[in-house]
């Protein structure tokens, strides 16, 4: 029943999302208002039906319908309830309806915010937005219906992946995706820009949050991945270079680059064409990531051979998005209207650099994640592109992105004085040193490229500090001038500020991390002890432990460090029945500067167990970093320039003082 | 700047797409084995484990049908279709054999070992020419062999459920049958 429910609702958004995209651009005796309440209300009605098929498809794997097949290939009655929930996502059907929810939910939220932009421009802005839904409705219906039914439904279902039974996994993909689909809206702002042939700074202003918004859950995803991988592959890894991860990396980078863009167009009016651009391009990484990665062309050419539908599907749907709006931008963007000059030592130029190079980062890892696929197709062997390749790649493009990271803010916009930034930066300059000294002093000298990115490290988080220090005139002017002006300081500046001190944070997380982490791996008995960068890991026995739906070795583990008890850890190696599937779960102590990390290993039958014992410094910084960036850019967001419902306002607003 | 500039993003992503055609087109399932009902090629190939079982050779394959699968420890995708096969080796009355290619012995046994075997004989094929020689142009692959040694039917890519039920099930359903 339910799955008839599901299918016709999904049918019915089809048709909606039809009507959506066809209303906005027909020629009859045009009458904006009424098209545009039209428009507004499909983006409604689309969000209303996709939101009954998602909820049917989640109460089929609620109440464990094996009539449907995608519940039975991946749920299992045994199941715990929070993992039959997320199993509606963990499965290639589901994840493309997730993926067309969350589409609707900001098509909807554009119509229900977004009554201070012109009607014109709305609406031509979501009719762009309902093309992808089209697109993505029919790719569903088409070549991946999650209500299939199965005419003899099995007593039991097959289970999910134990890998995937996890409560990291579990809440990471929505975040993903509520990035990549964010970017949609930078897409559709676009395409409709360039159909409309014009872009302002109030266009600016109005597709802003929506880029911001998609980059900070995008930037949450990005790390919850990594957080997700660390504690359960247990390798103590956290990032690997493969094409999953690339596959978020490159719209992160594309996505920073046009948030910095779109800031110089609200701004100053100039950069327009490029980042319209990168609005295109922005979303389109997002696409190509997602669907050849998750299609599995790039881990193996075979995956595709499963069902080759789906991927010419998808290479239509890449084909139609990205080239015709790339094709349209051929032709509308040298029309557009560039704005006023900028000296080469400026705000603008600072910016238009940060562009550059997170342009070329984000180049390199595309070329990182295709290059194997390119070799592999003109037959050669089958190579990896692993960590050597971005250490002399990613990392020398990344380094003066990060040194003018701090110097950007500090610069006037139009036009400013190198040395007058450079002395407002001094005590970052001189902190860095510091740093660096004291790093090289601990280590002998041993370590010279980490002091140095320590260095960058305190460059970037003290400089960023000092910008908000200027900016309330803190010393420069009475205290209480300064009080007044952190309460009047726009909320996008602290946005800013601790964004980028976001950074700062995580690049110190990995400099630490790729120098000093540490790790052994043995065999050992229970009772018996190994030592590590001054910690003592006993093992002090192995227990069978009973789950829900797996068996477990448990082993218990005592730290110690100069004969003092550190903390007591538990790692367990857990075998799913069901699937015949083994996982690790890895035991982690923090103390949110360094990790100890154990991962119980196989047994040699022998009384032994293979032990992975880790000491990570530095390692919750890379978190800590991350979540600090994505937390600037809700504070940015809060800002009351994006503020719902102030339509008259953001005429005036650029008269505003140097704001960020 | 000129007009042809803004054209550049085109051409660029025209070609990226173009690559991407080509490498759909360079779909296993386009060009079936050669070997369909032919006799596998003569191969002999050294245990995977140190002195374990005897290897693997052509002359094995004969008897009742049973499924060849090329495997190998660096592969992902190998991983991923791991669970699947344990499942049939505990719920199947045939034999799965094993090849483990272009890979490293240490590796490989430390795969099975961690991950448990789903293969009664596991032949280890380092340089990969037993490989070549079935014509596998990547891991996994998962061959079909009858009682008399030849191949019927050859998969890339990880075996699913939905390729068992349609194919393979049939298959080996048929051949146990035919006299």
């Amino acid at each position: 029943m339910m799955a008839q429910v599901g299918y016709f609702a999904l049918l019915l958004a089809l048709l909606i999302s039809l009507m959506q995209a066809v209303a906005p651009f027909v020629p009859l005796k045009r009458k904006d208002p009424v098209i545009a309440v039209f428009v507004d209300q499909a983006a409604f009605g689309q969000l209303v039906f996709v939101i009954i098929a998602f909820a049917s498809l989640t109460y089929a794997f609620v109440i464990s319908d094996f009539s449907l097949s995608v519940v039975a290939a991946n749920s299992h009655t045994t199941k715990p309830l929070l993992y039959k929930v997320t199993g509606v996502w963990g499965n290639h059907e589901g994840s493309m309806l997730l993926w067309v929810l969350i589409l609707a939910a900001f098509g909807a939220a554009v119509a229900l915010f977004g009554d201070n932009i012109p009607d014109r421009l709305r609406s031509k802005t979501l009719g762009v937005h309902a093309m992808i839904a089209v697109g993505f409705l029919a790719f569903i219906i088409m070549t991946s219906n999650p209500f299939a039914t199965l005419a003899e439904p099995p007593a039991d279902g097959n289970g999910l992946n134990p890998i995937l039974q996890d409560p990291g996994l579990a809440i990471h993909p929505p975040f993903l995706y509520l990035g990549y689909v964010g970017f949609s809206m930078a897409f559709s702002f676009s395409v409709a820009a360039l159909i409309e042939g014009r872009v302002d700074a109030c266009w600016a202003r109005w597709v802003r949050p929506w880029v911001l918004a998609a980059w900070c859950f995008l930037t949450i995803g990005i790390a919850l991945g990594s957080a997700w991988a660390y504690y359960t592959l247990g390798w103590g890894g956290w990032w690997f270079w493969d094409p999953v991860e690339n596959a978020s990396l490159m719209p992160w980078l594309a996505g920073t680059a046009l948030l910095h863009s779109a800031l110089v167009v609200e701004r100053r009016s100039t950069l327009v064409s490029w980042t319209i651009l990168l609005g295109i391009l922005t979303f389109s990484l997002s696409l190509i990531g997602t669907f050849l990665v998750r299609s599995g062309v790039l881990t193996s050419v075979h995956a595709f051979a499963q069902d080759p539908s789906r991927g010419e599907f998808v290479l239509l749907l890449i084909f139609l998005s990205t080239g015709g709006s790339l094709a349209l931008y051929a032709i509308r963007a040298p029309k557009l209207k560039t704005g006023s000059a900028f000296s080469i030592i400026s705000r603008e130029s600072g910016l238009v650099l940060n562009n550059v190079l997170l342009s070329a980062v984000a180049f390199t890892v595309l070329l990182g994640t295709f290059y194997p696929l390119v070799i592999d197709m003109i037959g050669g062997d089958k190579i990896s592109v692993g960590p050597p390749y971005y250490a002399l790649t990613f990392v020398p493009i990344a380094t003066p992105l990060l040194l003018v990271m701090a110097l950007g803010p500090a610069l006037k916009w139009k036009r400013d004085d190198l040395r007058a930034a450079f002395s407002r930066l001094k005590l970052a300059a001189i902190g860095g040193v510091v740093g660096a000294i004291v790093v090289m002093g601990l280590t002998f000298g041993h370590n010279i490229l980490t002091a140095f990115f320590m260095a960058v490290a305190i460059w970037i988080i003290v400089g960023s500090i000092l910008l908000l220090a200027q900016r309330v005139r803190l010393g420069s002017a009475p205290f209480s001038t300064s009080v007044k002006l952190i309460g009047t300081t726009p909320r996008a500046f602290y946005g800013l500020v601790i964004a980028h001190a976001g950074i700062g944070v995580l690049v110190a997380g990995i400099a630490g991390m790729s120098t000093w982490a540490t790790e052994k791996i043995d065999l050992m008995r229970p009772g018996q002890a190994i030592e590590l960068s001054g910690y003592e890991l006993r093992l002090r026995s192995i227990d069978d432990v009973q789950g829900p739906n797996y068996e477990a070795e448990r082993g218990s583990f005592e730290i110690t460090r100069n004969g003092r008890l550190v903390t007591q850890l538990y790692s367990e190696r857990r075998f799913y029945p069901v699937r015949q599937q083994q996982t690790t779960a890895a035991g982690i102590r923090t103390n949110l500067i360094s990790n100890l990390y154990v991962a119980l290993g196989e047994s040699d039958g022998a009384g032994r167990w293979t032990v992975r014992f880790y000491y990570h410094p530095f390692m919750p910084l890379v978190w800590i970093g991350a979540f600090t960036m994505a937390f600037g850019g809700f504070v940015s967001l809060s800002d009351r320039r994006f503020r719902v419902g102030a339509p008259k306002r953001s005429a005036r607003l650029p008269a505003m003082a140097p704001a960020q | 700047m000129s007009r042809l500039t803004f054209f550049a993003p085109l051409a660029a992503f025209v070609l990226l797409l173009t690559g991407l055609m080509f490498s759909l087109k360079n779909d296993p399932h386009n060009m079936p084995s050669m070997l369909i009902d032919k006799a596998a090629p003569t191969f002999v190939l050294a245990s995977l484990a140190d002195g374990g079982d005897s290897g693997l050779s052509n002359e094995d394959l004969k008897g009742e049908p049973l499924l060849l699968n090329v495997f190998a420890s660096w592969c992902p995708a190998c991983r991923v279709e791991h669970p699947f096969l344990m499942r049939l080796a505990n719920n199947q009355d045939f034999k799965i054999v094993g090849i483990d290619w272009k890979d490293n012995r240490q590796k490989g046994q430390r795969w099975l070992a961690q991950y448990q075997s789903p293969y009664t004989h596991v032949g280890f094929d380092e340089s990969g020419r037993v490989g070549i020689d079935f014509g596998v142009t990547g891991v996994p692959e998962t061959f079909v062999i009858d009682r008399d040694g030849r191949v019927r039917y050859r998969h890339a890519g990880p075996l699913t459920e939905e390729v068992w039920r349609d194919v393979f099930e049939p298959l080996l359903m048929h051949l146990r049958s035919a006299p």
